[in-house]
C-alpha cells in the first residue's frame, strides 16, 4: 500500500491528479446538490411540529458535520506533517481551512435563522452553539497563522500546533447536546442504525449531505492546486506549467482582441 | 410537490424569511469561497509567471553587462 501510494507524495503527481478528478467532482457535487435541494425545499414534507422551517435542517446539518469533518481532516493533515515532516500535509491544511471556516459560519447562520422561530432567539450561550463558535475561531486562528509567516514551514507548523490544541473542541461539540442541558435538539440523523427521521425526509437529507460533501471536496481541490503552485514555485515543472499557462492566455486575448 | 402555487413556495407556510434567509446566506457565502478560489487559482500562475518574467529580464542584463565587459577589456583601462 505504501508503495502505491508513495508517487502521491509528490507535489508534481498530486497537482496533475487533482486537476485530472476536479471535474468530475465539480460535476457530481453539483448534480447532487440541484437534486438535494430541490427535493429539500419543493418536495420533502414539511414537519409535524417545525412546519416548513424544518427545511432549514437541509443546509444546517451537512454545514455543521462537515463543519467538523474538515477539521479532523485538518488536523489528521497537521499531525502528519508534524510527525513525517510531510510538506503536502501542510498545503492540504492550509487549503482546508478557508473552506472550514465558511462552512461553520453557515452553520452557525442557519441555526440562528432556525433558532429564531423556533426558540424565540437568534442566539443564545449554550454548549452546542458556544463550541460551535469556538470551532469557527479555531479556524480563523488557524488561517491566520498560515497567512502569518513568509516561511511556509514554519507557518505550517504554528497552524498545526493550534489545529491539534483545537481538537478537544471537537468531542465537545459533539456530545454537548447529551453531557448538557441544552436548547439545542439531539441529533436526528446519526442515531446509530436507526435514524429518527421518516423516509421521505432523509432521502433528501442524503442527497444534500453528499453533494455538500463533494463540494467542499472541490473547493478543497482547488485551494489545494494553488498551495502547491505557491510553495513549489521555484521547481522547474512550476516554471514549465507556468509560462505554458501564460502563453496559452496571451493567445487566447490576442484572439479576442482580433 | 408540497406547495400549491409559487407564492406558497415563497412563503413557506409562514417561516419564508428564515428559509429563505438562511438558503441565500448560505448560498451567497459559498459561491464567493468558490469564486476566491478560482480568482487566487489563476492570480498565483500570474504572480509566479511576473517574478519569473522578471528574473528572466534581470538576468539578461547581466549577460549583457558581462558580454560588454569581457568583448572589449581595453574600454575601461584606456
Amino acid at each position: 500500500m505504501w508503495k502505491w501510494l508513495h508517487p502521491y507524495a509528490n507535489p508534481e503527481v498530486s497537482y496533475h491528479f487533482t486537476g485530472k478528478i476536479l471535474p468530475w467532482l465539480g460535476a457530481l457535487a453539483t448534480l447532487f446538490l440541484s437534486i438535494g435541494i430541490i427535493w429539500a425545499l419543493a418536495f420533502a414534507p414539511a414537519d409535524y411540529q417545525q412546519g416548513d422551517s424544518f427545511r432549514i435542517f437541509y443546509v444546517h446539518v451537512p454545514a455543521a458535520s462537515l463543519s467538523m469533518g474538515i477539521y479532523f481532516g485538518m488536523a489528521i493533515a497537521a499531525f502528519t506533517s508534524m510527525v513525517w515532516q510531510f510538506k503536502l500535509a501542510d498545503a492540504s491544511a492550509a487549503a482546508m481551512a478557508p473552506v472550514g471556516a465558511i462552512f461553520t459560519a453557515i452553520a452557525l447562520i442557519t441555526g440562528a435563522a432556525w433558532g429564531k422561530p423556533m426558540w424565540g432567539t437568534w442566539w443564545i450561550w449554550d454548549a452546542r452553539l458556544t463550541s460551535e463558535l469556538i470551532l469557527l475561531f479555531l479556524y480563523l486562528g488557524v488561517i491566520a497563522l498560515h497567512n502569518a509567516f513568509e516561511d511556509k514551514n514554519l507557518a505550517g507548523k504554528a497552524a498545526g500546533i493550534l489545529t491539534l490544541v483545537g481538537v478537544i473542541n471537537l468531542p465537545i461539540i459533539k456530545y454537548s447536546v447529551e453531557w448538557w442541558n441544552t436548547l439545542h435538539q439531539g441529533s436526528t440523523v446519526s442515531k446509530l442504525g436507526k435514524p429518527s427521521m421518516s423516509i421521505d425526509m432523509l432521502w433528501p437529507f442524503v442527497f444534500c449531505f453528499i453533494g455538500f460533501a463533494l463540494l467542499v471536496a472541490t473547493i478543497i481541490c482547488i485551494r489545494f492546486r494553488s498551495e502547491i503552485l505557491t510553495r513549489n514555485s521555484i521547481r522547474p515543472w512550476v516554471r514549465t506549467l507556468v509560462s505554458e499557462h501564460l502563453s496559452k492566455h496571451i493567445a487566447q486575448e490576442k484572439n479576442n482582441a482580433i | 410537490m408540497q406547495f400549491d402555487s409559487f407564492s406558497a413556495f415563497l412563503n413557506m407556510g409562514g417561516y419564508g424569511f428564515y428559509v429563505w434567509l438562511s438558503f441565500g446566506v448560505s448560498a451567497a457565502l459559498i459561491a464567493g469561497l468558490l469564486f476566491s478560489s478560482l480568482t487566487s487559482h489563476t492570480k498565483v500562475i500570474k504572480q509566479i509567471g511576473a517574478r519569473q518574467q522578471r528574473e528572466n529580464k534581470l538576468r539578461q542584463v547581466r549577460k549583457n553587462r558581462q558580454n560588454s565587459t569581457t568583448n572589449n577589456p581595453n574600454e575601461e583601462t584606456q
